[in-house]
């Protein structure tokens, strides 16, 4: 197959997905008395400046989170737990940061490395578990999930300072703030600092993927987990180190916000981003590239629906059906693509196989 | 993907054939929890850990994790992981708050049970047709819920009397009713004190005492389900497509139309379990009042080990931890207590067993909760929530051995691989 069929046939799947999803989003929109056209103009109107920033913040945060998914997905783990993990990860780092033991830029790099490490270890335990007890991650991340919410309330509540009516963690001093890149006026806000983690976190995956003994493991355990133990991968020790890094990687979800703009783990906290995340690693196939496409997808979707409250009388979280009907027909479309493929490939064989007998037997007759 | 795999490296063990659990095990258990907690009510004076009113919160905190967790039951039987009980569940309570205030809660109920039922056919259509990994067409079921609840909410409610766009609160609630004779007695009973005698009272009065036919409802579907899975032949093949789907589609059983059956009755059970929770557990629908309540139910189905009266007692644990909040912080330090001696119980039977490891770790984590009851005078009343989720995972880690999930449950089987 050319390169270019390749790429044809690769981007098929997830093409026929969002033009299903938005079908069947237009159909909800118009089920519920509305016009879908109006709905779909507002939604791919031209953003305003302040909303442009929005969607290049929470790309980045999208992005990082599903490079988290991506990780375990591509070798067979369902890290479920993203959510909890960079609850648990943000709120140590915003503690830390906020206790100032350390001065300025240092500062941020031990809240960087407070919140990979929590969140590798939050990560760990399912690893932990899975290798030792044989508990599959799938259920382990979920109830770790839940137990991470309840534990940083919990803290928080007991050892966070009093703001208003709710609580939050001490509020990171000036000096380790970092201000972002205003690429239109100050009131439009500011693109993170740390939203270029997103893209060093890409380039990294990528390159220890591709190019290193590791990924080559890694990937080779996820294809096939008996051909890897052949080849001397200790599938174990593959599985408690991956599942580390991608509670690593989960742990840098929130830090591009906090040192942007919220400054202390309260109710600026956003919840929800590694249920996203899953979701758009599962859009892009778990490549960096794909998942880049899919988080400003996602990114575009939930901020532009932000208008559909003021300009029309549609609900907002009505992206979210489109989101997850996404999703799900991605999956479905690989299947069926993948199936086609198959058997494609199997009556070329079989073609060939049947010529080449026929030859056998002409040659044998004469 | 399998819920529980061998641990990577070790040699598979053999599993043990789970023991028919008879009528007379249940009854010598219970009968043991009961002096159990009766003795922990007479040491520490907390008379609120299992007044009938405690008992009967507990009881409308345990049908919707029960309802999700049967719902779990029939499609992982049949083979399917659903993980969008969660998702499911969201569903049936706005199908339960529309249906309800404009037809009554006898048909909200359906409509609970139908919006589950959507939900559920969703994810056969992904899983069973198209053969889509479980968990992902699970995850999508959740988001596709949340946002579907959400919109509705938005598009139906916010225009109706006593609605807004998160909820619609005042609705019609189905009937109770008192047993007569029996209600008063134990109740009466159940403020005397006693000794065993009391505790049973209390549970008796709970169940009898202005109970909701929801609850007898939701009760009903569980024996239902145990009965249509386990005592007739539809069950039987049901269950064969759970454990070895290519043996029964070479006798005859159409795998395909059995397992679509097993998920949409399980989004329909957890479809219930969401109706529940509006019309009962609650005044009405307010978005994400399921609170993760189909993640809990998925916990009680394994730790029930994917069987009824499993599920039954998981459900009513985590039930009971759920409506734990309600109560005073001296009644949750009393429970340390509790959960000690069901740990040095634990310990003692395992020792008998000769598991001498497991042993030594259960009665050092009975050491330590009864260190920590003695020590402290209260308990955070956060962390009675997270008991079902911990309890959860250490069955996994210290039992994952004498569990047995349907053999080929989270296999995406495609029809004709029987060859």
């Amino acid at each position: 197959m050319t390169a270019l069929k390749r790429a044809a046939t690769s981007l098929i799947a997830p093409l026929v997905a969002v033009v299903a999803a938005m079908v069947i989003t237009s159909v909800v929109v118009a089920l519920s008395g509305s016009s879908p056209l109006e709905f779909w103009s507002i939604i791919f109107a031209p953003p305003a400046p302040r909303v442009y920033v929005n969607i290049v913040n929470q790309s980045s945060m999208i992005f990082l989170s599903a490079l988290a998914a991506a990780v375990g997905f591509r070798m067979n783990l369902f890290n479920i737990g993203v959510e909890g993990q960079y609850q648990v990860a943000s709120y140590a780092a915003a503690v830390v940061v906020g206790a100032a033991i350390f001065p300025g830029l240092l500062n941020v790099f031990v809240g960087l490395l407070v919140a990979m490490l929590v969140g590798a270890m939050w990560a760990g335990i399912a690893g932990l578990l899975k290798v030792t007890r044989g508990v599959s991650e799938v259920i382990s991340t979920i109830m770790l999930n839940a137990i991470a919410g309840i534990l940083v309330g919990y803290s928080l509540l007991r050892f966070g300072e009093r703001a208003g009516t709710t609580r939050r963690t001490t509020v990171i001093e000036e000096g380790s703030r970092l201000a972002g890149f205003t690429p239109f006026l100050e009131r439009d806000g500011a693109i993170w600092t740390l939203a270029l983690l997103a893209v060093l976190a890409g380039v990294a995956f990528s390159f220890v993927l591709n190019r290193t003994r590791f990924g080559f493991d890694l990937r080779a355990t996820g294809m096939s987990e008996s051909a890897a133990v052949a080849s001397g991968v200790k599938v174990s020790r593959m599985i408690v180190v991956s599942m580390m890094i991608s509670g690593a990687i989960a742990g840098l979800i929130w830090m591009p916000a906090l040192f942007g703009a919220a400054y202390s783990y309260g109710t600026t906290f956003q919840a929800g981003l590694g249920f996203t995340g899953i979701a758009v690693a599962l859009l892009g196939r778990n490549k960096p590239l794909g998942i880049m496409f899919g988080a400003v997808l996602f990114a575009v979707l939930n901020e532009q629906s932000n208008r559909l409250t003021l300009q029309s009388d549609v609900s907002a979280s009505v992206v979210q059906i489109t989101q997850g009907v996404i999703v799900l027909a991605v999956v479905v479309a690989y299947e069926v693509v993948g199936r086609r493929r198959a058997a494609a490939e199997q009556r070329a064989v079989t073609q060939k196989l049947q010529a080449e007998r026929r030859q056998h037997e002409q040659e044998a007759s004469a | 993907m399998s819920l529980i795999t061998s641990p990577a490296g070790a040699p598979d063990q053999v599993v043990p054939r789970a023991r028919t659990a008879t009528y007379y095990h249940w009854l010598l258990l219970s009968a043991g929890v009961v002096v159990a907690v009766s003795a922990v009510r007479l040491i520490t004076g907390q008379d609120q850990i299992d007044s009938a009113g405690s008992l009967r919160a507990a009881v409308i905190a345990t049908c919707p994790i029960l309802m999700a967790a049967i719902g779990g039951l029939w499609s992982e039987r049949a083979g399917v992981v659903n993980i969008g009980l969660e998702g499911q569940m969201i569903l049936g309570t706005w199908g339960a708050a529309y249906f309800t205030y404009y037809y009554g809660p006898l048909v909200g109920i359906l409509g609970a049970a139908l919006l589950g039922a959507i939900g559920g056919a969703l994810h056969a259509l992904a899983t069973v047709t198209f053969g889509v990994d479980h968990i992902v067409s699970g995850v999508a079921v959740n988001i596709i819920g949340l946002g579907a609840a959400k919109f509705l909410a938005e598009a139906y409610f916010a225009g109706l009397d006593g609605g807004g766009v998160k909820q619609l609160t005042g609705l019609d609630r189905p009937a109770s009713f008192t047993v007569p004779g029996v209600a008063d007695g134990a109740t009466a009973l159940s403020e005397k004190g006693w000794f065993f005698v009391s505790d049973v009272a209390s549970f008796v009065a709970a169940v009898t005492t202005n109970l909701s036919v929801l609850t007898v409802f939701v009760f009903l579907l569980v024996l239902f389900s145990a009965w249509a899975l386990w005592k007739t032949s539809f069950g039987l093949r049901l269950r064969s497509c759970g454990e070895n789907p290519q043996a029964a589609e070479s006798l005859g059983v159409n795998v395909i139309r059995y397992k679509w059956v097993a998920v949409v009755v399980s989004g329909a059970m957890a479809g219930v379990g969401g109706g529940f929770l509006a019309l009962v557990a609650s005044s009405g629908f307010v978005t994400g009042q399921t609170g993760g309540r189909g993640y809990i139910g998925l916990a009680a189905m394994i730790f029930g080990n994917w069987r009824p009266g499993g599920i039954l007692a998981g459900s009513l644990m985590f039930g009971y931890t759920d409506s734990l909040p309600l109560r005073s912080a001296d009644t949750i330090h009393a429970l340390l207590l509790l959960v000690a001696i069901g740990l040095f119980a634990l310990a003692v039977w395992r020792f008998t067993r000769k598991q001498t490891t497991q042993a030594f770790v259960f009665a050092g984590l009975g050491v330590a909760f009864l260190l920590w009851f003695l020590l402290t005078d209260e308990v955070p009343r956060e962390f009675s929530g997270m008991t079902p989720y911990i309890a959860t995972l250490l069955v996994l880690a210290f039992a994952a051995q004498r569990l047995r999930m349907p053999k080929a449950d989270g296999q995406v089987y495609r029809k004709g691989s029987a060859g």
